[in-house]
């Protein structure tokens, strides 16, 4: 019943946090991270995943690895629902690439240490295939082999990130979860890490996850992107269609609000860039608030993500979607 | 493959780099108390490890005969005990089994407590709950009542009572590392090595322990004088060591019995006590200083008010004519604390629309001059600092800079090498305008930017030159009290997280009332409701409740605002903005921008403004200064140096970062690294990056010089106007 097209299909996925009662029978606040995501990841794509902070795309990209397991909803690894198996059975297919590479590497231990890991736990290679593969990934990445010895602190944040992502390699996975992997870089590095990954993926045949909130890089190297906002996809389309013209009227404030060089916006629009309260959600669609063309079914209900006008591909969840400029 | 070009040359430059800073040993001893305390029990220790082979007499045969001999009688060269027993004999042997006792004491101490602490920091939840809170019952009993009753359990003698202050100090290693992994339990690190397929016990073993390792050896050290005390009190109180052994307790038990007749005889232990304790306690400190990554950052050092200015502070124009500081004609003086009683809450500035009233003239720049080497010497600045010819010193007058830095030059000093993070830096800032300081992290555009209100923490900065000109005055000799006058008064900063800068404790209401009743005589009442004004300046909604929120009750972009507010208090004539919109999701700081641009027009406000976004410049920016290891290597009007820079490394910086609107472009990653600014190559520092490098740009000192329109560049092959790098279409020239 699955289309072998799709890697991951992720359907009504929700992650809830606190909750439940206290000793006393008092109820603790509760917050909804995720709130019924259903998305599928195609094999071979760069799905773009953008949105602003509190928006849940972390939450939604720990839950894809196994770092955290949903509330409800299901996780489907070429059909097989793997949401609350925890973090081995999905590491062996889909591996993460942290924001600061820095602080995700163990001060501790050596790059070799690090990188055997997957290797062995996950793999069970010996330590003579181990030496070989190891080689031959550090090279992959554009580091020397004489790095393998040192320490994390011995190098610069766009090596580290470098080594970061050979760790993600180093379990041979599928797909890769790559949470804001150039926003922590200084500017003069990210291109390096952006060509890298870019390199790897047409070599290995990766899928990728990218998530940003920087929409300049996602526009560069994502093929479709998923725009979400308050825990909800809000629009999903190919990545040109969707920053040509964009249907979502919370899609069309991000793609405004990006600074370009050489471009000087003309006056404010007095959007407050407040989210709704997240422990007392809104009934209807949460970006209501802020949204110019906001009507008052807008606020009674949450609109369902479809196409519109666009094709099957292009979707959005708005009752009062922008028309082709 | 421009990334594998980029990674070599990258990874060469790292091997250099490698630790300079002295080994944990070397610091101890460096440490002159901590090495005393470390000849003190070693001496002590060698003693007591070769008491079998000492010439020493048997520590428990009795000779009543010679009972209570004095200090130095032949034979007894510590005199003897009220039964006769040789008390130098007593002694090393009962400092042998006190530090025995101790030591082991401490270590089932520190492993069982450390691997409890472990267990809960890293388990959580329920695990923790039970296991803490069976640490808080056996914290509940006074620790000595509980060694007490253990022994009385287990039955007088040397080894229960190493088990009863063992069992006592278990509480304090398990509390200390579990606070400590579970800081650690959510780090990063730990998440990937789950990734990894490691399980619990992997991780806790070859992931967090050895990071808590360095935590465990500070506490030992700590506790283990702690723990000899109390085997001896054990022992004094005669439930340690049983006669006839010697322990060091046991024997100031004995000598208490005869403390009047022969006070020696309980003096040598106590004071044996002492000497080990204190030299125990000397080096545990050490160790401390040494291990703690906070003490050795120099954090927990109380940083001194300014930032230190050295003596000999080379002036950039010794041996020219003094360069008068642009002086204030506007009659504001020093004086630039406006009273805001009443309605008048802003001073009547000069409304003015966009461009600064220096026009456009070149000499907007960081001031522009002629460099001949030939005319005249040059002068003592390491920042090719240059002198002025007289047109430029009037059209400065006339201008009436805000700010007007020249040749500044700041320093770190950390170990033996010195690192020149700020140059020889030229600014110059007019009314109204705002300049935009850009550069990759670590090219000294924030310390530039602090040096001006002397914020860069000292030690271990120090401003080694240069003159910091606001409004006349020279700020790097002003006295303290005009300093502190200046802060947040006429000279006010907004920084890049505002959670971190605003106090969590306080409402920002009072946080803005305090800020402005430091600096102007108003009432409370007053102040409150300049403060409600300003909220309401900065558009936040509902200011008159948002004054008792607190910072962490507001989003990023509230607290962003109420920061800018705070800054404007005092109508500043200059704001220094630290990449204040960096941390801020994109609609919010496309905001905030908005804000600050309408404000500082409205208002007439200097900006300085640091970001690395080449996008957020070209909303904000009248000019822009492009900083490079610790220099200034591009400045020019915003539009100009965006679409036509002069050097290459502004082209580069442009170029690899990717722009809305333009998928397709080929990203070009500027190769290698920054040098390292405590060893600058002669000549350009650009140059081993530089597409465009010859062997002229290796040698000399390179001026920043007029290129072309407004701008100036430290280039001696500067790009002509649109020229692209070699390999790369020009991405503006190129769109259609």
């Amino acid at each position: 019943m699955t289309p072998p097209s799709n890697v991951i299909e992720i359907r009504d996925l929700a992650r809830t946090f606190g909750g439940g009662r206290t000793i006393l029978g008092t109820k603790k606040p509760q917050l909804t991270a995720v709130r019924g995501v259903s998305l599928d990841l195609r094999k071979g794509e760069t799905l773009g995943i953008v949105g602003e902070s509190g928006c849940g795309k972390s939450t939604l990209a720990r839950m894809l690895v196994g770092l955290d397991r949903p509330t409800s909803g299901a996780i489907r690894l070429d059909g097989k629902d793997l949401s609350s198996s925890g973090t081995r059975a999905l590491a062996r297919r889909v591996q993460y690439v942290f924001q600061d590479p820095v602080s995700s590497l163990n001060p501790r231990q050596t790059i070799r240490d690090i990188l055997e890991a997957p290797m062995r736990h996950l793999l069970g290679l010996g330590s003579k295939e181990r030496k070989e593969r190891l080689e031959k990934l550090i090279e992959d990445v554009n580091l020397r082999p004489e790095f393998l010895d040192r320490y994390p602190h011995e190098f610069s944040g766009g090596q580290a990130q470098r080594i970061g992502i050979a760790r993600a390699l180093a379990a041979e996975p599928d797909v890769v979860v790559l949470d804001e992997p150039v926003s922590a870089l200084d500017v003069s590095v990210q291109a390096q890490v952006l060509n890298l990954l870019d390199r790897l993926k047409r070599e290995r045949g990766l899928t990728y996850v990218f998530i940003s909130h920087d929409l300049a890089v996602v526009e560069s190297v994502a093929t479709r992107v998923a725009v979400m906002y308050f825990g909800e996809i809000v629009e999903t389309a190919p990545a040109r269609e969707l920053f040509r013209a964009p249907l979502h009227p919370y899609t069309n404030l991000l793609i405004r609000s990006a600074p370009v060089p050489n471009r000087k916006r003309q006056k404010a629009s007095g959007d407050s860039g407040e989210l709704p309260d997240p422990y007392d959600p809104p009934p209807g669609c949460p970006f209501a608030p802020r949204c110019p063309r906001a009507e008052d079914n807008c606020r009674a209900a949450m609109p369902a993500l479809e196409a519109k006008d666009r094709g099957k591909d292009h979707r959005a969840a708005c009752f009062h979607p922008l028309s082709r400029r | 493959m421009t990334a594998a070009a980029a990674s070599s040359r990258d990874d060469r430059s790292s091997g250099r780099e490698r630790r300079e800073r002295p080994s944990t040993f070397a610091l101890i001893l460096n440490n002159r108390l901590a090495a005393a305390g470390l000849v003190v029990l070693c001496l002590i220790v060698i003693a007591a490890l070769a008491a079998p082979i000492l010439p020493l007499a048997d520590p428990n045969a009795t000779d009543p005969a010679s009972r209570l001999a004095p200090l130095l009688s032949p034979g007894h060269l510590l005199g003897t005990d009220a039964l006769g027993r040789d008390m130098l004999s007593r002694l090393v042997w009962g400092t042998r089994v006190s530090l025995v006792v101790g030591v082991s004491a401490s270590l089932i101490a520190a492993i069982f407590g450390s691997a409890i602490g472990l267990v809960a920091g890293y388990a959580g939840g329920r695990t923790d709950q039970m296991l803490m809170r069976l640490i808080d019952l056996t914290m509940a009993f006074p620790y000595i009542l509980l060694a007490l009753a253990i022994v009385a359990i287990l039955g007088p003698g040397l080894i229960n009572a190493l088990y009863a202050i063992a069992i006592v100090n278990v509480p304090f290693f398990a509390r200390n590392i579990r606070g400590i992994t579970v800081g650690l339990a959510r780090r990063e690190f730990v998440d990937a090595a789950r990734l990894s397929g490691k399980g619990p016990l992997t991780i806790l073993w070859s992931d967090i322990l050895p990071n808590v390792l360095p935590t465990i050896v500070i506490t030992l050290s700590t506790t283990v004088g702690w723990m000899i005390l109390e085997t001896a009190g054990l022992s004094f109180l005669g439930l340690g060591a049983q006669p006839p052994q010697a322990d060091l307790g046991s024997m100031l038990g004995d000598g208490r019995k005869v403390m009047f007749t022969a006070p020696t005889i309980s003096l040598v232990p106590g004071l044996m006590i002492f000497l080990i304790v204190m030299s125990i306690n000397l080096i545990g400190d050490g160790i401390r200083d040494a291990l703690d990554p906070r003490l050795r950052s120099g954090a927990l050092a109380r940083p001194a008010f300014r930032t230190k200015v050295a003596k000999g502070r080379r002036k950039a124009d010794t041996d020219g004519e003094q360069e008068p500081l642009p002086a204030d004609a506007g009659g504001v003086g020093l004086d630039p604390l406006p009273a805001g009683e009443g309605g008048n809450r802003y001073p009547p500035l000069p409304c003015r629309a966009s461009p600064p009233q220096g026009g456009r003239s070149p000499s907007v720049g960081l001031s522009e001059r002629s460099i001949s080497p030939l005319e005249g010497e040059m002068p003592a600045g390491r920042g090719g600092f240059q002198g002025r010819d007289g047109d430029d010193v009037a059209s400065d007058r006339n201008d009436n800079p805000v700010l007007a830095v020249r040749g500044l030059e700041t320093d770190f000093h950390i170990g033996r090498s010195v690192y020149h993070a700020s140059n020889g830096v030229d600014l110059t800032i007019r009314r109204g305008e705002c300049l935009c300081l850009v550069g990759e992290s670590g090219s000294g555009k924030s310390v530039t930017a602090m040096s001006v209100m002397g914020l860069v923490p000292s030690p271990p900065g120090v401003i080694a030159g240069g003159r910091i000109g606001f409004k006349g005055e020279d700020l790097a000799d002003a006295p303290d009290r005009r300093i502190r006058e200046l802060r947040g008064g006429a000279v006010s900063h907004v920084f890049q997280d505002p959670l971190a800068t605003l106090h969590p404790l306080f409402a920002v209401g009072d946080q803005i009332v305090e800020a402005i009743r430091a600096h102007q005589p108003l009432g409370k009442r007053a102040a409150e409701a300049k403060a409600r004004d300003l909220l309401d300046l900065v558009r936040i909604p509902n200011a008159a409740q948002r004054m008792k929120a607190l910072p962490h009750e507001l989003s990023g972009g509230l607290r962003q605002r109420v920061s800018i507010a705070m800054a404007l208090a005092n109508d500043p004539e200059l704001i220094i903005a630290d990449e204040p919109t960096t941390a801020l999701d994109v609609t919010v700081q496309a905001e905030v921008l908005r804000l600050l641009d309408t404000l500082r027009r409205e208002r007439d406000t200097a900006v300085l403004f640091i970001t690395h976004d080449f996008g957020v410049v070209s909303e904000i920016a009248d000019r822009v200064a492009v900083m490079y290891a610790g220099r200034i290597v591009e400045t020019g009007e915003t539009a100009e140096i965006l679409t036509r820079p002069a050097h290459p490394y502004t082209r580069m910086l442009i170029d690899c970062v990717p722009v809305m609107g333009e998928p397709e472009r080929r990203l070009d990653a500027v190769p290698g690294r920054p040098p390292a600014v405590n060893r600058l190559p002669p000549g350009c520092a650009f140059a081993d990056r530089c597409p465009r490098v010859q062997p002229d740009c290796r040698e000399g000192e390179i001026p920043l010089e007029t290129k072309r329109g407004s701008l100036e560049a430290r280039c001696l092959h500067p790009l002509g106007p649109g020229e692209a790098l070699a390999g790369g279409a020009d991405p503006l020239e190129a769109r259609p």
